[in-house]
């Protein structure tokens, strides 16, 4: 019973790095209808930033800002530069993303090296804590992850359910014609989403650097994942990246605890089954 | 017939050229171009993108791997002539598979799902040790012996890869002329009125998919024949972004383009290294693709076709296959 439980504990933490992987990827779909195959690379750069900042100040606050900050400015580069001259060819654009991500991933290899790298944590999450009722020990950034899952989710919805950002974002994928007419810069505004979704994805990036590691292909594993999370929780909408992280991270822990050879078809059972059911995933809205 | 005629000048290269052309770039061009080629037939008819193919590709070289001679003492070993046709119906048969499970799904959709299902291939052969063996693979796979001929020399393999190249074409083209090719290019053009005829959707697109998944097969037993080995990183991420690559360079707009794609991503492969660092390649490959992308979204093929229009200064035909 005690594995069972510790077992389900890893897979909510790792259902909540899941989530706050995905929340920048499904914001940038849900709004813009774009998939940005360079999310991983993104998140890696934030990592990698991430980790050379906490080197440099010792401060792991400054290093998830910086991280955050790097990614977002890599985002609203790629928007600006590549992406937005696409706008409404979206295979071209996933295409170009992918480009994007082949270099990203190339010149990040050049400059950091091969080697793994582990983001130092501060004391407040370093060691572990005792857990009450199991009587076992658990790392405090694991636990830690599932606050910053909520408190990030929370943020999301407040920004664009309750904003006047929010509201102007929606309207703009809604009837894009219709906002121009009103005077607002809608190719700024989508620039602007993407570096929200790179701030996401960067923050993302450090914070799986600490509780996990960072080393090449760090990019592809989170794409994979931020993808499934996506497709079974439904497109764009925060609760349904949510729900399909939720699904991933435990299928996953409980794969590798029950049957370890087969971990992977555990996910991957769980998005053909949603796909065969719900094609629009389990909290997405049908296309039209 | 068509295809025919434009293989004659190629079975007399094996005369011109010396064992690294016709191995090192030739033959690994048509492997790759007939690998892409499954990926051109999705995109030119279906109209999806698929990423699934390296995994498709896999499956048929592990069959062969499994079923056959190799040095890792995994698997049974059978004749060739029944190994073969093995391996293309698993290739066929998980085609199909995955156009089922990707039958509802369009455009960029149908792109994150089959790359999931690449990707979930990928991380399966590497968990696996059962059938897969897992991070090692299988090495020491030899190509079939007719006689005291070895298919794997240079001659023999690159005619043989030439051979199926332009069959592979030739099927592609009769494919599409058939009443099933013209129903998946129905699907592609209007989904909603193939229903309001009464087709069955789903039929044309698993069609399509496992016949896809045929022509990876293909090109899966060549590449496993070439190589000598197969590993999870011939499923891997780098390969499937290989085939899309190829494909995209030459054009998504017509089969033939996956050829083009090839050729061109083989010698900047093989003679990069003259111009910049080894270790760099992904940044001139990725380089390439951004600007094909951006400049030629229909890659170089139609850039070709353009200039040849300009030059002749009367307008193309239609494509048959916009």
């Amino acid at each position: 019973m005690t594995f069972f439980l510790i077992v389900t504990l890893n897979g909510l933490t790792l259902a909540a790095l899941y989530f706050l992987a995905a929340s920048g990827f499904s914001l940038i779909f849900g709004l813009m209808r774009t998939v940005n195959m360079s999310h991983g690379a993104m998140l890696m750069l934030g990592g990698y930033v991430g980790y050379s900042v906490v080197d440099a100040t010792g401060s792991w606050a400054i290093g998830v800002l910086c991280g955050g900050l790097a990614a977002s400015a890599a985002g609203a580069i790629v928007q600006a530069g590549v992406l937005g001259w696409m706008q409404g060819d979206e295979l071209r654009q996933t295409l170009a993303s992918i480009a994007i991500s082949i270099i990203m991933a190339d010149l990040m290899l050049w400059y950091w090296g091969g080697i793994t790298y582990q983001v130092e944590l501060p004391d407040a999450l370093a060691g572990g804590q005792r857990l009450p009722w199991l009587g076992v020990g658990y790392a405090t950034i694991r636990l830690a992850l599932i606050g910053f899952a909520l408190v990030t989710g929370l943020a999301l919805w407040i920004f664009i359910q309750k904003t006047r950002m929010g509201a102007i974002i929606r309207a703009g994928v809604d009837d894009q014609q219709m906002l121009r007419a009103l005077g607002y810069p809608i190719n700024k505004i989508f620039v602007l989403v993407f570096a929200l979704g790179g701030m996401l994805a960067g923050m993302a990036g450090v914070i799986a650097a600490s509780a996990l590691s960072i080393a090449p292909g760090t990019d592809l594993q989170f794409l994979l994942s931020s993808l499934v999370v996506v497709i079974v929780g439904g497109m764009g909408s925060v609760g349904g990246a949510a729900l399909g992280a939720l699904l991933v991270g435990l299928a996953e822990q409980y794969g590798l605890a029950y049957a370890p050879t087969y971990g992977v078809v555990f996910t991957f059972a769980i998005m053909v089954v949603v796909l065969a059911v719900r094609p629009q995933g389990l909290l997405g809205k049908a296309e039209q | 017939m068509r295809y025919a005629l434009i293989l004659i000048p190629f079975l007399v290269l094996p005369l011109l050229l010396d064992d690294f052309w016709l191995t090192q770039v030739l033959t690994r061009a048509l492997i790759l171009g007939i690998t892409a080629l499954s990926l051109s037939f999705l995109a030119t008819y279906l109209g999806v993108v698929s990423f699934a193919q390296a995994a498709l590709a896999g499956a048929a070289g592990y069959t062969i791997a499994y079923f056959g001679p190799n040095s890792v003492e995994i698997g049974i070993e059978l004749p060739f002539w029944a190994s073969i046709p093995l391996a293309l119906i698993i290739a066929t048969a998980f085609g199909g598979l995955i156009g089922l499970i990707a039958r509802r799904s369009r455009g960029i959709y149908a792109i994150m799902i089959t790359l999931a299902i690449g990707v979930a291939f990928f991380y399966f052969t590497r968990q696996n040790y059962a059938f897969f063996n897992g991070w090692t693979g299988f090495s020491g796979i030899r190509a079939p012996l007719i006689g005291e001929l070895s298919l794997r020399a240079p001659v023999p393999l690159y005619i043989m890869c030439l051979l199926t190249a332009g069959l592979a074409m030739a099927l592609v083209d009769g494919f599409a002329r058939s009443p099933m090719g013209l129903t998946i290019q129905a699907v592609r053009d209007a989904p909603g009125r193939v229903m309001a005829l009464g087709i069955p959707v789903t039929t044309p697109i698993v069609a399509a998919f496992a016949f896809s998944g045929f022509l990876a097969g293909t090109g899966g037993i060549l590449n496993v024949w070439f190589q000598e080995r197969i590993s999870s990183f011939t499923v891997g991420f780098g390969p499937i972004i290989d085939i899309l690559i190829i494909a995209v360079i030459g054009g998504l707009r017509h089969p033939s383009g996956a050829f083009i794609g090839a050729i061109v991503y083989v010698l900047l492969d093989t003679f990069a290294v003259d111009f910049i660092d080894r270790e760099r390649f992904n940044l001139l490959i990725g380089s390439v693709l951004l600007l094909i992308i951006i400049v030629a979204p229909n890659g170089l093929q139609q850039l070709v076709l353009d200039g040849g229009t300009r030059l002749r200064g009367t307008a193309l035909k239609p494509d048959k296959n916009p």
